[in-house]
């Protein structure tokens, strides 16, 4: 059962990285349909 | 026979999901009485729902060349009217200069949202979800009447290791992941039918944009797991003709003997090869969703498929068109693997004693192993009896 408990963990832990490393990559949507002029972020 | 029942059942649900209207021949109107423009026989079947060939509009443009000499007095109109540039707009027939970027933000009209909303909140809805009821409702009369198959003569006490705990963690990553995006996609698309009247709109935009975020990103752990399960076990998952004779006995669910098998069985084949297959498309047009526009598929398959077939689908899609496409797709596949994991989870828990030890601890008691992996366990000991000697 550990096992099965530590891959739920390990597919939150991805779940959660997943955007930080998008956003590292320039693969937001924000980043792809508009430039930096014209986000308000 | 059972080849043709099968395909006929096939054929006639696959009917249910298209719309009658698709298959109406389009007559032949005469327009000359309105020198080529819209007739009121094209506004009685619009109006009827019935199928109009647009082409007399769509392809109605103006031609530039037919632009009065620009020293005339109409010369600034040039050879377009009005109604032809509104036209080319309401068929996406220009390419207008746009500030942002972006393939989708150059169409500004695109007329297929209402038959693919009709079709996602039709169909999609209702047949998905009633496979999943009806399945769910089949697998508990299966239960009470065939019962749980139980291990014959008991268990032996001992047990055999099944799993390795590189093998679990890859199922259970995949399997967690695909529960996840099973619960956060079927409420993404059928919350707002039902959960809005009992939960409330703002209860449920809470949820929602928490779906969506869990939906958007487990989904990288459930392709992770999908290809550590792929690596690990595609080896064991060759068809054989041992898979032959266990589908010939029926796996044995209502006879007394167990036809044998291997590490993994005809059924288990037939998962896996279901979940990599449709795990593969699924996370395919799941890319495609996930990266709005930019990773266009459909036109490309259809395209092959129609070199390949000879049929006629859409090769020219408009951006949104592609997404609509993924989206319905996704749905069904989504539908097809659930029903499919919930016969798996059935099988692998409540529905056969000592089943679900081989992902749960990874030992298997031997008797059940024996009874039902009879070949893999005489390779497991010929090897151990190696390995003790050498």
């Amino acid at each position: 059962m550990k096992v099965m408990i530590s891959a739920f963990v390990a597919a939150l832990v991805i779940a959660s990285l997943a955007p930080v490393a998008l956003n590292q990559f320039g693969w937001s949507s924000a980043e792809q349909a508009s430039s930096e002029s014209v986000r308000l972020d | 026979m059972k080849s043709k029942l099968c395909s006929a059942a096939i054929f006639a649900l696959a009917t249910l999901f298209f719309n009658p209207v698709w298959a109406q021949e389009t007559p032949t109107v005469d327009r000359t009485a309105t020198g080529g423009a819209q007739t009121l026989e094209d506004i009685m079947r619009r109006q009827e729902q019935l199928k109009i060939d647009e082409s007399f509009r769509s392809e109605n443009l103006g031609d530039p060349a037919n632009a009065a000499p620009i020293s005339g007095q109409l010369g600034t109109l040039g050879g377009r009217s009005d109604a032809d540039v509104w036209r080319s707009i309401r068929y996406n027939k220009i390419d207008p200069t746009v500030q942002s970027p972006g393939p989708a933000n150059t169409v500004l009209i695109q007329d297929e949202g209402m038959p693919w909303y009709k079709l996602r909140e039709g169909p999609v809805i209702t047949y998905g979800g009633g496979a999943i009821l009806g399945f769910l409702a089949l697998l508990v009369v299966f239960y009470f009447v065939r019962g749980k198959i139980m291990i014959d003569g008991g268990p032996a006490g001992t047990t055999i290791q099944r799993f390795k705990a590189i093998e679990r963690f890859g199922h259970w990553l995949l399997a967690g992941s695909f529960i996840a995006l099973a619960l956060t996609g079927l409420l993404t698309l059928m919350g707002r039918s039902f959960l809005i009247p009992v939960i409330g709109k703002d209860a449920f935009a809470t949820l929602a944009v928490g779906s969506k975020w869990l939906h958007n990103n487990v989904a990288w752990a459930f392709m992770l797991g999908l290809v550590m399960t792929f690596v690990m076990w595609v080896a064991h998952n060759i068809p054989n003709k041992l898979d032959w004779q266990w589908l010939k006995a029926g796996g044995g669910i209502f006879t007394k003997g167990h036809p044998s098998a291997k590490k993994f069985n005809a059924g288990q084949k037939i998962i896996f090869w279901t979940v990599m297959v449709l795990g593969f498309s699924v996370s395919l047009s799941g890319l495609s969703l996930l990266f709005p526009f930019q990773l266009p598929i459909f036109a490309d398959t259809f395209g092959v498929i129609n070199s390949v077939l000879g049929t006629s689908f859409p090769t020219d899609l408009a951006p949104h068109e592609e997404m609509q496409y993924a989206n319905i797709w996704h749905s069904i596949v989504a539908f097809v693997m659930m029903v499919a994991i919930i016969a798996h989870i059935y099988i692998g828990s409540v529905g056969m004693e000592g089943a679900f030890d081989a992902m749960g601890n990874g030992e298997v008691d031997l008797e059940w192993a024996r009874q039902h992996h009879d070949l893999w366990v005489a390779e497991v000991e010929a090897k151990q009896g190696k390995g003790e000697s050498s």
